[in-house]
């Protein structure tokens, strides 16, 4: 029996609850809200297989857990490995008769450190066994389970505890790893990125992830106030901005080649400063220094191009 | 009542055996593609025998994560790797043996870089003795074979839970030709039944696995892991009594030869039990009081059982194909150490490292081990450790 996805309100107060309350993720985390969403599109028995980082610790501090499905942890660079290894045993045992269950779906998740750098090769490999599973990355652009170290998810110009920003120094100096596109490099069957703000496309996107045969992903962009020195009560509003300022476009990727602009992103007349994102955050805030005035320009010049050139691959002129 | 074994097989590779052997009786094989057993699966698969998925994942840390995930949805699953590849493995070996996964590893004991070297020593699976695996040590590719069927059913003991490692020798016993009776499936089948899992991933009854632990809770895992090791020697003679009913074989958790009236016994394990047993043969003819305790556990070690029986021996000389660096002495030589640290009358022990990066053991190299003990004890003194076979 497959259940409906959770798309109108009324729907989601009644589909079933995957994660409690009570776990200890920070005030305005978005995470909590992702998995959530995640959970408004599940159709059916589900497990989840998930590395360590800001969500597995505090859903998880034995002897509690806010986890109301299957879930496992192993390590930090492991869950699609882990992942691969749930979904051909749970197949050879229905083969032999030893799982009745009709269907169930095998989700992996991981934060930014998991997923962009230490985890990278296991995700490598899970996509080109090409197991049916979705790996959703919440990305809160560094280790900040750890102490918001840098990551491969890191912005450029954004203060980490390993990219701080000072005399000589703007933040981090590299650029963002193009993840969901190297995923798709993989001829993924479907590879789409999402925004807790826009929470329908989140759910219809996560849906068709899991109904899509082989294996899916999913990039989500999950502000964190305690590393980015924000208000907890304005993580929406940040999640929305990074759309609309260009840092994190909604589309996404059908097997490796097709891209589609999602609807939040298609309809930007066009792209808001990247000012406008960077003031809500302390992370940011060295930028408005006058000596960062050049870099500052050639970030706003870079996300432009980026932009331009995803709506060419968009079919959008 | 026995059964009689399958006729004798032709001459065949242990590893090949080995595959062959978890391919039929397991229900997910997962290995990196750099071992010969992925061109053997699909042999195998040829013939029809293959009973299992077999994951060829990308890295031996995958390899052992991909278990991990399989067994804990309740299905059977083996590995095998050698050297660096358990070294990649390292962390999720710790995770394997602390979330209580019943997987069998089929270790080649091999030589650890640098210099880059493909031989044997044991300095890969003596690094990860902590890790919580069970550790087998065997000496011929019956022995590899039937520990291999016995190791599923005593991981798999709900009184055990943990993973083990089959070892084998690199090259001398992994590419070893020789002949084996073989048990056909069916018996393997009635003998192993299948895998009664005591608690798995299951969307009935959701549960959460490998949770953060902290200071308040963290202690009781590793004290029920630690109850868990201590129940392996009970299990495991029940286990290899069944066994020996099936096949007439049984091996326990060391083999002695020639101990009972030793003045001096050679303490070894893996195929080098073989090159001392041969040499000690030799010393017996010329009257020289010598015998071998062949080691198969090492972890858990059988400690009570091992000082029972060097207790009056005056000296125990240790061969180990590993050098712990700036230890005292070495993994096997420090566990004797231990186990007899507490009798108020002590056998002399003598250590010696051989053996390193594949370097030959002959049975000279045994001779002089045993010619420098009786030397110590003549002077009523030994170091603590030395090395031989090796320029200096």
């Amino acid at each position: 029996m497959t259940e409906p996805a959770a798309l109108k309100l009324k729907d989601m107060l009644k589909k079933q609850e995957i994660l409690s309350s009570g776990h200890r993720m920070c005030a305005g985390c978005a995470a909590p809200t992702i998995v959530k969403l995640m959970g408004m599109a599940l159709r059916g028995p589900t497990i989840v297989c998930e590395v360590t980082g800001c969500l597995e610790v505090a859903t998880t501090i034995y002897p509690f857990t806010a986890w109301k499905i299957p879930w496992i942890h192993v390590a930090f660079e492991n869950a699609a490995a882990v992942a691969s290894g749930v979904i051909e045993a749970i197949e050879v045992m229905r083969e032999k008769g030893r799982w009745s269950k009709e269907h169930v779906d095998v989700i992996a998740i991981g934060g930014d450190g998991g997923t962009f750098d230490i985890g990278f090769g296991a995700i490598s490999g899970m996509l080109e066994r090409g197991h049916d599973v979705v790996y959703m990355c919440y990305d809160n652009g560094a280790y900040q389970n750890t102490g918001i170290q840098r990551s491969g998810g890191t912005f450029r110009g954004q203060e980490t505890t390993t990219s701080w920003a000072g005399k000589v120094s703007p933040g981090k100096e590299q650029r963002k790893k193009p993840l969901a596109e190297i995923v798709a490099a993989h001829r993924t069957p479907y590879v789409a990125t999402v925004d807790p703000y826009h929470h329908r496309d989140f759910i219809t996107k996560f849906r068709k992830a899991l109904e899509v045969e082989g294996p899916a992903f999913i990039h989500a962009f999950s502000p964190c106030p305690r590393g980015w020195r924000s208000q907890t009560g304005k993580s929406m509003e940040i999640a929305k901005l990074a759309v609309e300022v260009g840092l994190h476009p909604l589309y996404e990727i059908f097997n490796g080649t097709e891209y589609k602009m999602s609807g939040p992103s298609r309809r930007l007349k066009e792209l808001r400063p990247l000012d406008d994102y960077w003031k809500t955050q302390g992370q940011f805030k060295h930028l408005f220094k006058p000596e960062w005035a050049d870099f500052k320009r050639g970030l706003q010049e870079q996300v432009n191009d980026d932009w331009e050139i995803l709506k060419k691959k968009c079919g959008i002129e | 009542m026995p059964l009689s074994p399958k006729p004798l097989s032709n001459v065949t590779l242990t590893f090949l055996l080995l595959t062959r052997l978890r391919l039929k009786c397991s229900d997910a094989h997962v290995i990196a593609e750099d071992t010969i057993i992925v061109e053997d699966y699909q042999k195998f698969a040829a013939d029809g025998e293959v009973h299992c998925r077999v994951i060829p994942v990308e890295s031996e840390h995958s390899a052992m994560s991909a278990c991990i995930g399989s067994s804990a949805v309740g299905a059977r699953v083996a590995t095998a790797s050698a050297s660096a590849g358990l070294a990649l493995m390292w962390e999720i070996l710790y995770c394997a043996a602390s979330m209580r996964m019943p997987i069998i590893f089929t270790v080649a004991n091999r030589a650890l870089s640098a210099p880059i070297n493909i031989h044997n020593d044991w300095s890969d699976t003596y690094g990860a003795r902590d890790s919580g695996f069970i550790q087998i040590y065997t000496q011929s590719c019956q022995e590899a074979y039937d520990t291999t069927i016995m190791a599923f059913k005593i991981a798999e003991d709900h009184k055990v839970l943990l993973p083990i490692m089959v070892c084998i020798d690199g090259f001398i016993l992994s590419h070893n030709v020789e002949r084996v009776e073989m048990l056909p499936t069916e018996a393997v089948e009635n003998f192993l039944g299948v895998r009664k899992p005591f608690i798995t991933l299951d969307p009935e009854n959701p549960i959460t696995m490998g949770p953060l632990a902290l200071t308040n809770y963290y202690f009781e895992f590793k004290e029920q892991q630690d109850r868990a090791m201590e129940a392996v020697p009970e299990v495991f003679a029940k286990v290899e009594a069944e066994f020996e009913m099936m096949t007439g074989r049984k091996y326990g958790m060391f083999e002695k030869h020639k101990t009972d009236d030793a003045d001096i016994i050679l303490f070894t394990h893996s195929t080098l039990g073989g090159t001392a047993k041969a040499t000690v043969d030799v010393l017996r003819e010329k009257g020289e009081k010598v015998g071998v305790v062949r080691l198969r556990m090492f972890r858990p070690f059988p400690t009570k059982e091992i000082v029972e029986v060097v207790k009056n021996a005056k000296a125990v000389a240790v061969f180990e194909k590993c050098r712990s660096f700036g230890a005292p002495s070495n993994p096997l030589a420090l566990e004797l150490r231990t186990a007899l640290y507490d009798l108020e009358k002590r056998p002399m022990v003598t250590d010696f490292v051989i053996g390193l990066g594949g370097r030959d053991v002959p049975p000279t190299t045994i001779i002089e081990g045993y010619e420098k003990t009786k030397e110590y004890l003549k002077k009523g003194k030994a170091p603590l450790y030395e090395t031989l076979g090796v320029r200096k």
